[in-house]
Formats: C-alpha cells, structure tokens, sequence
C-alpha cells in the first residue's frame, strides 16, 4: 500500500462496531466523503454486525451469518483498511497516531473514536469464573451457547432488556431459567410498577424463575460456577451465570489522551469531542449530559458525524423522544417518555384488561403528551411516539387518548393504519436497522417491489424485531397507491391468482395438468416455481383422483424421497404405529433393520412411535423393504397428510376409560393414512376428558364422554398454540368415522396449500365448518363419500413399492457403473 | 488450467426431467450434481448451496434454476449464482453431450484417480 503518497486525508474510525461503521456508510453516501482514506480498528475478530440480533442468534432465530451488517468483500470494495482483532492502545495527539495493541501504528487526520461501553462488572466474588459471562459481542454468546448444550441451570442476573432477552434466549436453548432482579419489578426504568408485573406474570408462565429484590453476593465454585448467593440468604445452582446489569461508556482511550471526558466522552452538537479533529459517536458518547443505550439515536449521530467529517458545518445533533421495545416473540411492550406523572400538573391515564392482559398508561402535561407504557397491544406505539416527538396539542382528543389512534381520531374502520404519507422521508421507521421512509420508498420504486416479504429482503426495515411491520406495510400501499390492500395474495410471484381462483377454477374448467392450469390463469413463468409447483400439484390430485399423475419432481425432497432429509443429507424414517400401539415382533423388526444397517439414533417421537434417524439415502429402499416384511408401512412423518394418530389407553385398561379410544384411534388412523393433504393432519382420541392424548391441541381430536364421543377441531400445539373448536358430540364409532371423513374431505377441498386446519378454521369460522358438517347432514355424507373414494387411490405404502425398484434412480448416485 | 479431463457419467436419460443426480465422485472433495431442465438442458454444479451447503441435487428444478432444500435459496443453473436479494454462489462444473453420453470436465490434477 502506498500511504504516503495518497493525496487523501486519513480518517481512523476506532471501533468497528453499530455507530462507527454506520458513521462510515453515511459517509460514503456523500460527495465529501471522496476527501478521506479510511482505517477502522475492531477489537472484536469479526466484520461488523448487527449487535441488536445478538438475542435473535442466542434464541435461534437467527445466525450469526444473517446478522452480518458488511462482509469483508465491502471493505475490499470501499477501500477500507480494516484491521480485526487488534484494540487501539493509545492516541498520540503530539505525533498524531493512533497505536494499536499487536503494534500497527497509523498517522491519523481526523479520528472517530466509536468504542461502544462495556457491560458494568461490579466487583462480585466469583465473577470470572469460567461459566460465568455477559452479554455483548458473539463471544459472550458462543459462551451462552456452548454451555446451553453441556449444561442444564443458568441464572441471569438483570431484569433489565438484556437480561430479559439473554433469559429468553437461554430458555429457547433449553436450560431451565432464573433470573436475579435487584428491583421489586423487571425493566423499571422503561416500565412502571404495573406493565412490569404483567411482563413478570407473562414470563414466569414461559417458566422463567424470578428473584425479585434480589442482591448478589457471590457467585459459588470452584473450577466453574456453581450457583449465586443472594444477601438475603436465597441460594440458587447454576451452571451458567449471565451477569447483564448495565453498561458503561467506554472511555479509557479519550481519556488517556486528555480528551474532556464525564460520563462518557464529552461531544457537542457537531458530534466533536475536546479535540475538533477528533470526532465520537455511539453508546461511549455524552451529549449534554446525556448518554445512550439503543441505536435509534446512534443513527441521527452517524448522520450528523458524517456530514460534519464531509464538511458540512451546519449539521447539529439533537436527542429526540425514544421509545423501548423487548424483542421477546409474544410479549409486547413499549414504552416512551414519563413512566409516570411528575408534578402536581402531570395527569396519568390509565387502562387495564388483566384478563386480555392488556395494559395501558400515558402521562399528559399542559395538554401534550410527555409519556406513554404500552402492555399487550402495542400497535399504537409509534403514534403516540409521534405525538410526544411532536409535541401535538392533545388537548381535544384527551379523554379518547388512551383508547388508540382509531378512536381518538374517529378513523373509518379500516382505516386505522399509521399515518405515513405525511411523514417526512427522513422520518425514521426501522430502529433496528436504521432505515427511513426515504430508503423503503426509493427501493420499492425503483427495484418494483410489491410484497413486505420483498421490501424486508431488500431494505432489511422490519426484519429484525418485526416491530414497524404495519409502517412498512402502510407505506407500501401509499407507495403501490393502495394496490396491496386490495388483491387476495396470489400464490406466488408466477400469477396474479390466489389460492382459491385457482382451486375453483381447477374444478369448473376442468383443469387436470399443471401446464393446463397455468396456461389458464395466465402465468408468467412458464414452469413455474418453487412455491406453486407444490400447490398445483396437490390441488389436481385433490381434484382428480385416480385420473392425475402426481409430479414427483413437484415435491419437497421430503415427500419424493419418503423420508425426512436431516441436516447431515442423511434422512429420517417413522413407520407407521396404528394408534401408538406394536407388537413385540415390529419391535424386534425395527431393532434388527437399526442393527443391519448401522443406524446412529432411534427415538420414541412427540407423536408415538419410532423414529430411525441418520439413514442413508442409499439404505432407504432396503430398510423399507425390511420394514415391510414384517408388514410395517411408511408413517408419512414427512408429508403434508395424516402423520399421527395418538390414543391413550382408554376403557380397556384404564379405570377412568369410558370408549376404547385406542381402539378408535387405530379405526380412524386405518381410514385416513395415505392421503394428501394441503398441510400435515394430526389426531388423537382421549378415552375421558383428562386428556391424556391430548386431543384438545390436534388437527382432529376425539374425547370419549360416557354418552359418546366430543368431535374437537382445528387445534394445534406447534408454532401458535391453539386449542381446538368443539364441533359436535356424537353416539357411535360410525358418526366418529363419518365426520372424520367429511372434515378431511372440506379441509382438503377447501384449504390453502401449506394451511394447517387452526388458520384454516381461524379463517373461515367454525360457524362455516359448522355448517358444513352439522348441519347439512346430506352434504356432510357426500364429502365423506369422495374422502373415500380418493383414500382407495392414496392407500398404497409408497416404501413397499421403492423396496421393489420404484424411482430407483433417486436413491443411487451417477455413474450407475462403478467403472463408466 | 487447460488440460480438463472428461469423465463419462452415462446417458441423458440417466437424469429425471426437472430433476439431479448426484455423482459418485466428487471434485476437490466437494460433491457434484448434474441437473436437468424440463427443456432438456443440463448443467453441473457443486452440490452445495452457497448458504449452508444444503444438498441442491435434492431441490426443486424450474426452468433453468434449483430451489436448494434445506431455505429455500433460488441458485441459477448456468451461473451457480444465487438470485436476489440472496448473495452467493456455487461452483459450476463443465459438462458435455456426446452421442447421447453426458461427460463431466474434470481439472487434470484433480481428476480421481
Ligand atoms: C420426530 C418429531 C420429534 C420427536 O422426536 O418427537 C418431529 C420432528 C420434526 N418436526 Fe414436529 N416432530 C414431531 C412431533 C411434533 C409435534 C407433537 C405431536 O405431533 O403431537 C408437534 C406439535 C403438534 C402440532 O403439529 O400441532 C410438532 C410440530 C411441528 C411443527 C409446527 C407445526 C405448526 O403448525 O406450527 C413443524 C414445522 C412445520 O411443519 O412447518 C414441525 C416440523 C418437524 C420436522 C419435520 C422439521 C423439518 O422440517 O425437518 C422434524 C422432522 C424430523 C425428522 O426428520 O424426523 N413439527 N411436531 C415428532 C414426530 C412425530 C411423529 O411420530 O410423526
Ligand atoms: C444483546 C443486545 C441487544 C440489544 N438490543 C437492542 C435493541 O433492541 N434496540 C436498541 O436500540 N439497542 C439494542 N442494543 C444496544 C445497541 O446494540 C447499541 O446501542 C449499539 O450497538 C451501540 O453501538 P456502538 O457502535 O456505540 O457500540 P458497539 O456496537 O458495541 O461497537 C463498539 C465496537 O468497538 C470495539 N472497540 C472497543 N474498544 C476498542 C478499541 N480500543 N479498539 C478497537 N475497537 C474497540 C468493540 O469491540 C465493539 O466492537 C442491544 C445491545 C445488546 C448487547
Ligand atoms: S384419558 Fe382417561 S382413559 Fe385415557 S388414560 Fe387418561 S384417564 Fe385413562
Ligand atoms: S442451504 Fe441452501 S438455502 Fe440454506
């Protein structure tokens, strides 16, 4: 590299961190950024990412690649000189250098010092301790996560945002949670007393243990920690112990090198530190006696540090309103402002609905708002953000205030969106990725972007905590001019036509080929994709039964395959187990074809039967095959059709049995195995109300009762829990079976691919369902008659038919001769 | 980098439409996949997704592009290029048609032995 030479200023950024190298981006962006050559100093070995995402990557929502803000190919491209892993040591304002901790010594011309803070560290006996740690860069959460697999106990001291997301992420990974709060309640400075409760409340029911009023004393231990003592004699295990109390400005380096610092280092309007050539941004920063914790700020920093490096001498810093948010997936809760009334003239207004779990405060001050606690319904937030930031006389619109935007503003329904046209395009509506209405609006213009789905992807606004989603939808209509609104979501980005032209049309023109289909409705690629192949596939063999031909090459690897592709490459195989009963010689069977062919796992499944995992893909056909002789057939575990039927043991056994649910469960699993279906269906059969099967969270559940059998539907005990709808209670097994059929058969005539039965019925209503299947007595025996008719096409073990050379090409490898 | 060895992997017709097979051997101890379209193109790449190496021979073929299993990543045939907004790409491989024989172009020095 030839420095000397350059013509260029240098400017040293120390810190590779959120505020530093956003400086940096906003920097690029302006024509006076062209006078500078860049150094950045990061302490930590990695790029610069998104710390934010750090709870994302410790709950497993994300991983560190995905919140990975630029690559090392960006620096290459802007010429950025990045050196990782090595601290700066020392500013030498006489020679003006910087020094770095391996050595690397660099003439400087303006410096930004962006060294973030450090977590406060009190002096705890014990801390340090291996097993002991905070939480802020990936190496505190590369140490989170390898305890999480060895060990089983973390306590986690502060009940503040990142002690709660640390806990969270934690009790994600499996550990079982306590959480040390010095307070009376969690995140008291963001929440009052009563929003704090209900987050506690909340929590504790997601099995978080709370300490309240808790001081540590010590964390215990020899070689690792073993548990924290608390001074008021409470002692708690632990293997883990995250410490996330706080943090402090980091300013060792400022103040080394005689820079004015306090709390942190001291900036004026122009983001200028004690030395004009020196410049700070970030959470090491104070700025009028005040300093920072979330990026939102960070961003107006970066601008203004940036404008004024480009040599703009009018851009000037100001601390705006800032609103709090905890990125827990279900918990929601915010807050701006006062917590609470402040003097005499202060009013506070409150709502609570402690059965909905909803809780709302604002603080009103000579008819403005100063302060707003949102629990539970949050959708406001940003507005009333809005009125704080704005300071808006509030005074005609008080009493409905507390009440939400659509009420106090008297919207018409349907209106009751935030109002973005009229935001400035500066105004910022991501804060987790600092994108303003300028950024989403320029994109969705400029690529033609149509979907949310597609703004996230390419402006990142509202794909880390979700929580400006309803902006950026809202300024995607404004944008498209409302076009979004109105058009039912088409199947994918191929057509225009939703999910239930198609189905209707599939059947009224009598459409029995995918080309067909698709010729018909205009698509605009020819083959399709991805997304609609799948779905076409399986609304023509729900229509056409017997007639179409499935397209293997239309399915998911699962489902071509017959069995569950694993992480490795290597696949998973479930036979079926009627009802979650077997025999010794299916026991013996399974034992033999684990031994023979080297299977790494076997695991009784969530759903009663048996799992063989690290198969093969090459030992599929013959382990079936073995299977199958002892009269074994495949469980479907990997496809969009009936997977488990679970039963408990009912009257046959057990003393509290009134029907043989195992039994039924068997009947109902012999019926409806085999067929295709739009998402997986589940069963079960409970022999009495205490529910044993848990049939009350199923696709279909059935709950003997000594007069006969409750129908439940629409459950679901996955990604959102839901319980399940009674539908009808009836005499006899045949009514069970009668109504089974018919509720497969609307689900699968009626459903969206990829919808499982809850959203289905969330969607069309159980009155609708109702009145389907109770109701119309003659429409009900119909539908059940075409489930069975399509069940005699759909009832042939797909392994058997592998196990005898069926598709052998997809499970052997090229070329098929070893010496071609 | 010109002297490429070509490796016979048997006839078209060894290959689905719309579908892959993986080969026996691999390249530089990566795996290969030979694709073909449902216009009767074919390709070969390293069978692995530039995300997290999902096993792209086990996706979904639709016109010149492989749906990767595993997230859903859409890679082009031709290029090994990931569409947007994913960024990344994959290892094409040199493959020819010859009286109905697919061959795979192997660098000499890694050709197997
Ligand atoms: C094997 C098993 C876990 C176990 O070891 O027990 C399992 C394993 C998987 N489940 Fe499950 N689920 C298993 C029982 C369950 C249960 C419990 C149950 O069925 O009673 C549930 C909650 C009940 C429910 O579905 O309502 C369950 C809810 C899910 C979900 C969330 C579904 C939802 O609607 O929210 C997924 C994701 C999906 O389907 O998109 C999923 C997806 C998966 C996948 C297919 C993930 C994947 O895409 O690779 C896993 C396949 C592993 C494999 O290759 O074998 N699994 N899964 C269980 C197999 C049961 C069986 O015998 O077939
Ligand atoms: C787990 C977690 C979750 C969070 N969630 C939110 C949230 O939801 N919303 C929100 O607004 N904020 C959140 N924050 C806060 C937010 O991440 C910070 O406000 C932001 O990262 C501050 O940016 P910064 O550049 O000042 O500091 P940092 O991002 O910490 O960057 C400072 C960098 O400087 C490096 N450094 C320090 N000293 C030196 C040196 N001498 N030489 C070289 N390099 C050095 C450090 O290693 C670090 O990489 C969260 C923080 C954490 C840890
Ligand atoms: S649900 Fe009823 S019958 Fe079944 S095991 Fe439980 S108590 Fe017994
Ligand atoms: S590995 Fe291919 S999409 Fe993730």
């Amino acid at each position: 590299m030839n420095m000397i030479s350059d013509p260029r200023e240098h400017l040293v950024v120390i810190g590779n961190g959120m505020a530093g190298m956003r400086t940096v981006e906003e920097l690029l962006k302006l024509p006076g950024g062209k006078r500078f050559r860049i150094t950045v100093f990061g302490a930590e070995p990695h790029v610069n990412y998104n710390r934010i995402m750090l709870s994302s990557v410790l709950a497993g929502d994300k991983s560190i690649d995905e919140i990975v803000i630029n690559s090392r190919e960006w620096y290459a491209e802007n010429e950025i000189n990045l050196i990782t892993g090595d601290a700066v040591k020392k500013i030498d304002r006489e020679t003006r250098t910087v020094i770095s901790a391996s050595g690397v010594e660099v003439r400087y011309d303006k410096i930004l010092i962006a060294t973030g803070s450090r977590p406060l560290a009190p002096p705890i006996p014990g801390l340090g301790l291996p097993g002991t740690c905070a939480f802020r860069d990936i190496a505190d959460v590369d140490k989170m996560l390898a305890a999480a697999k060895t060990h089983k106990r973390a306590v986690v001291i502060g009940g503040g945002l990142l002690g709660l997301e640390a806990a969270w992420g934690l009790k994600q990974r499996g550990m079982s949670v306590a959480l040390v709060h010095l307070m009376p309640t969690l995140m008291e400075r963001q929440l009052d007393a009563a929003a704090g409760q209900l987050l506690q409340r909340d929590l504790d029911r997601r099995g978080i243990a709370f300490f309240t009023d808790g001081q540590t004393e010590e964390i215990t231990g020899t070689d690792r920690a073993e548990g924290v003592q608390l001074a008021d004699g409470r002692f708690i295990p632990a293997d883990l112990v995250v410490l996330a109390i706080g943090i402090r400005p980091n300013i060792d380096l400022a103040k080394a090198a005689d820079l004015e610092v306090n709390r942190g280092i001291v900036v004026t309007d122009d983001m200028r530190t004690s030395d004009p050539d020196i410049f700070s941004v970030g959470e090491c920063v104070e700025h009028r006696g005040a300093v920072f914790g979330l990026v939102a700020p960070i961003w107006d920093q970066a601008k203004v540090c940036a404008s004024r490096l480009a040599g703009d001498e009018t851009a000037l810093f100001t601390s705006r309103a800032l609103a709090t948010s905890l990125k827990i997936t279900g918990v929601d809760v915010f807050s701006a402002g006062a917590l609470m009334a402040e003097g005499g003239d202060d009013d506070e207004i409150t709502l609570r609905d402690d059965n909905r779990g909803l809780y709302k405060k604002i603080v009103v001050r000579d008819g403005k708002l100063v302060g707003a606690v949102l629990y539970g319904d949050v959708a406001d937030g940003q507005w009333y953000l809005g009125l704080i930031r704005d300071k808006t006389d509030i005074r005609e619109m008080r009493d409905k205030l507390v009440f939400g935007r659509a009420f106090a503003e008297s919207l018409p329904p349907g209106k009751t969106g935030p109002d973005t046209a009229s935001m400035p395009d500066d105004a910022q509506i991501c804060g987790c990725n600092g994108v303003s209405k300028g950024s989403i609006v320029c994109a969705i213009k400029d690529k033609g972007l149509v979907s949310l789905s597609q703004v996230r992807s390419h402006t990142k606004a509202s794909a880390s905590c979700g929580q400006c989603t309803n902006l950026v939808e809202a300024i995607l209509a404004d944008t498209l001019g409302g076009a979004v609104e109105k058009k039912a979501p088409s199947i994918c980005e191929c057509t225009d036509a939703g999910h239930d032209a198609v189905r209707q049309g599939i059947v009224a023109q009598s459409l029995k080929t995918m080309g067909a289909v698709r010729a018909a409705f205009g698509w605009k690629k020819p083959e399709g994709c991805h997304k609609c192949r799948p779905a076409l596939n399986y609304y023509l063999i729900c229509a056409w039964p017997g007639e179409y031909s499935d397209d293997s090459r239309s399915r998911f690897i699962n489902e071509r395959a017959h069995a569950n592709i694993q992480k490795d490459g290597t696949y998973s195989v479930v036979p079926r187990m009627w009802g979650g009963v077997t025999t010794p010689s299916e026991l013996h069977a399974i034992a033999a074809v684990a031994e023979k062919f080297n299977i790494p796992t076997v695991k009784v499944t969530g759903g009663q039967r048996i799992d063989l995992l690290g198969v093969k893909k090459e030992d599929l056909p013959a382990v079936w095959g073995d299977l199958s002789k002892a009269g074994m057939v495949s469980g479907h575990a990997y496809a969009k059709g009936l997977r488990t039927v679970k039963t408990c043991v009912g009257s046959e056994w057990c003393r509290f049995g009134t029907q043989d649910s195992t039994g039924l469960g068997i009947k109902l699993e012999k019926m409806c195995w085999g067929s295709w279906t739009p998402h997986k269906v589940k069963f079960a059969v409970s022999g009495c109300p205490r529910n044993c099967a848990e049939a009350t969270i199923k696709d279909l559940g059935v709950v003997c009762v000594e007069a006969g059998y409750d129908l439940l539907v629409g459950g679901n005990g996955g990604v959102d829990v839901r319980v399940t709808d009674p539908l009808v209670r009836v005499a006899t097994e045949e009514d069970v079976l009668e109504y089974t059929g018919a509720f497969m058969q609307l689900y699968r005539e009626e459903a969206h691919y990829l919808e499982r039965t809850a959203p289905w019925i969330a969607r069309v209503g159980i009155a609708y369902v109702k009145k389907r299947l109770v109701d119309d007595a003659e429409g009900r025996r119909s539908l059940n008659a075409r489930f069975l008719y399509s069940q005699k096409f759909s009832q042939d073990d797909p392994w058997a038919a592998r196990a005898g050379g069926l598709d052998a090409q997809e499970f052997t490898k090229l070329p098929e001769l070893a010496d071609a | 980098m010109h002297d490429v060895v070509w490796k016979k992997i048997g006839p078209l017709s060894n290959i689905p439409v719309r579908g892959a097979r993986r080969l026996c051997f691999g390249l530089g101890g990566k795996p290969i996949a030979v694709f073909r379209t449902g216009e009767d193109k074919f390709f070969a790449l390293v069978d692995e997704c530039p995300h997290k190496k999902g096993p792209l021979s086990e996706g979904i073929v639709s016109g010149n592009t492989i749906t990767c299993p595993l997230h859903n990543w859409v890679i082009g045939l031709d290029t090994g290029i990931a569409a947007e907004p994913d960024e990344g790409k994959t290892q094409t491989v040199p493959v020819k048609l010859e009286n109905g024989e697919l061959y795979i172009g192997l660098e000499l020095e890694r050709a197997p032995a």
